[in-house]
């Protein structure tokens, strides 16, 4: 069995409103992911996948606070630590972030080399400008990124481009976890396919240890990912293998998401989408028994009232809910 | 709806040698080069391309938002004439259009029912009584299930990005113009909500008998809305055709790759192309 890089125990944490009201958008969660592994976080807007991203940093800023639980990054445990410590001994070291419109953060006055060099010397301060400068150069010709964008400023570079070189930028420490949340989002389909080539490179190289990825496009998540993880109302309701994820969701919430699936393939033109009805619970405060029971067309009355545990079904797939795996994939063979 | 039965239908909107150009001399940049287009009556048209194809400037020119360089649009059958406000206002009538970004297509000063009364008073229905102009915007909010009661007092702002790109399609069913630009309205919504988007404009289609022209950069999209396709490059249409056509038996490598880009799930996702 190969080495655990990312393992997070039972992690909660929560916003605290200007009214004085805590809401938790990250429930107990628990994860592990493996060194040369990727998890994928799926779910709607609003189900708590950028705040679990947030969270796994271990750096927190108001209105998001830590509450409990373990995040520990190769045996390192940064839960609960210091903000200012966690700036300087984790970020950009251990976990790097991108959120998804990484690439405005460049400052339009400065040239790309420089933000290379606040990086790393913000970490390593003794380092010299120019050993920093062939660093960034080797990297970015490693990345299949041109080497000239290192003399350019912000203006001058593509979306596509620009959104390559931030995330070339925050792994140029190598961090051991890459956090990336909905990187490609915002491009048309062809940067998109450089950037996630580029992510793959990473791993292979050995520039990132293991990575998260977010987002809801789930052809990308497919593609791009070992497991995949839905997330509901700040808890996860599945988790298993990208392919079981896709072709033989169990949780009736996966099912409603793999069901919005567009690819253009021969035969699928004529599948009919369907939308799950309804929106997300509002997590100040949660439905006592299951979360997506209001929503689901299979829940019965104890859903409604009985928290429901989560039920590991072996090899690494589990999931929330209260019927028995039988009994779902019964009712899904009678709904076709 | 066949091939044949849709080349019978009347012409909703065509264009002949359409051309856009900016700037001029040394600089001149052509957007668009001579495209020539037949869109007709009822039909759901996708406009597929990468960033910077020409997509959004073809759409503003069918729009009337900018001027045409050279070429000719044609409105049922007849040439457009946007020549002065007048005549631009009775055009808009005809065509109306929703964007990327529902966040900043609202104002953010105007009720819901202020947003929806306009529509019924564009369209005519100023003089009705009360319980009509409610029960019209009832209705309309029946078609993109939301509730109305539940709409009435608040602004755009305090809903979801998924409900208020909804709520601009019951803008248009209110509208109720000939021809709906829909230009990437579901590339800031999640996938979830982007299904139901979808299906709402393929009940404008089916509905009202709209046409609908649906521009965006994933074919996968355009595969499962479309009653037609035309693939965009550096301007120019490369490819048109029905989505089985396009899609399944792509003549221009433009359009090999375009689908090649997007992620699969029953192929494998070749990443070596890029």
């Amino acid at each position: 069995m190969s080495k655990t890089i990312l393992e997070v125990k039972d992690l909660t944490t929560k916003y605290i409103t200007r009214f004085g009201e805590d809401v938790y958008a990250v429930d107990h969660v628990s994860l592990k992911i493996e060194e040369g592994k990727s998890l994928g976080i799926a779910g709607e807007s609003g189900c708590g996948k950028s705040t679990l991203a947030l969270s796994l940093m271990g750096y927190y800023f108001a209105p998001l606070h830590y509450t409990s639980g373990e995040i520990i990054i190769d045996g390192k445990n940064i839960s609960g630590l210091d903000p200012d410590a966690v700036r300087k001994d984790i970020l950009g070291t251990e976990v790097a972030y991108i959120p998804q419109a990484a690439m405005n953060a460049l400052n339009p006055t400065r040239k790309i080399y420089k933000f290379i060099e606040d990086v790393v010397l913000a970490h390593q301060p003794k380092r010299n400008k120019k050993e920093i400068y062939e660093m960034a150069k080797s990297r970015f010709a490693e990345l299949g990124l041109p080497v000239s964008a290192l003399d350019k400023h912000a203006v001058e570079l593509s979306g596509g481009m620009k959104q390559r070189v931030v995330i070339a930028i925050s792994t140029i420490l190598s961090p051991k976890v890459l956090i990336a949340d909905e990187p490609s989002s915002a491009l048309d389909v062809t940067s998109q396919k450089m950037v996630i080539k580029m992510l793959r490179d990473m791993m292979d190289r050995g520039f990132i240890k293991a990575m998260i990825f977010i987002t809801h496009e789930l052809p990308l998540l497919y593609n791009v990912t070992d497991d995949i993880m839905v997330m509901y109302a700040g808890q996860i309701v599945e988790q298993g293998s990208a392919k079981e994820m896709v072709f033989d969701p169990i949780h009736p919430y996966s099912r409603g998401l793999m069901q919005s699936i567009l690819v253009p393939e021969e035969g699928t033109r004529d599948n009919k989408l369907a939308a799950i009805p309804g929106t997300p619970p509002n997590l100040k405060n949660p439905p006592k028994g299951c979360r997506f029971a209001a929503r689901c067309k299979y829940a019965v009355p104890q859903c409604h009232f009985n928290a429901i545990p989560m039920i590991e079904a072996g090899d690494g797939r589990r999931f929330r809910c209260g019927h028995s795996i039988q009994n779902l994939r019964e009712v899904y063979e009678n709904d076709k | 709806m066949t091939n044949d039965a849709l080349k019978e239908r009347p012409l909703c909107l065509s264009g002949k040698g359409v051309t856009k150009v900016f700037g001029s001399g040394d600089k001149a940049t052509v957007a668009v080069d001579h495209v020539d287009f037949e869109f007709r009556e009822g039909e759901l048209i996708s406009i597929v391309g990468e960033s910077g194809s020409g997509k959004t400037t073809l759409s503003k020119m069918l729009l009337g938002l900018i001027s045409v360089t050279e070429g000719e649009v044609f409105f049922q059958g007849k040439p457009r004439d946007i020549s002065n406000r007048k005549k631009r206002l009775e055009y808009w009538k005809g065509i109306q259009a929703i964007f990327q970004d529902p966040f900043s297509s609202f104002n953010v000063f105007s009720k819901i029912d202020a947003v929806l009364l306009d529509c019924i008073r564009m369209r005519g229905g100023g003089h009705l009584s009360k319980e009509k102009k409610i029960e019209m915007m009832t209705e309309a909010c029946g078609f993109v299930n939301l509730k109305y009661e539940e709409l009435t007092n608040k602004y755009p702002f305090e809903l979801s990005g998924g409900q208020m790109q909804r709520l601009m399609i019951a803008r248009i069913f209110l509208l109720k113009p000939k021809i709906l630009l829909a230009d990437e309205p579901t590339s800031m919504i999640d996938a979830c909500s982007r299904a139901t988007i979808l299906d709402m404009l393929m009940n404008l289609r089916d509905e009202i008998g709209m046409t609908i022209i649906f521009i965006t950069h994933d074919i996968g999209l355009a595969y499962y809305i479309s009653d037609s396709v035309y693939i965009m490059e550096h301007g120019k249409f490369v490819e048109k055709g029905t989505p089985d056509e396009v899609i399944l038996t792509p003549q221009a490598e433009y359009t090999k790759r375009l689908i090649s880009d997007v992620p699969k799930i029953h192929e494998p996702w070749d990443l070596s192309t890029v």
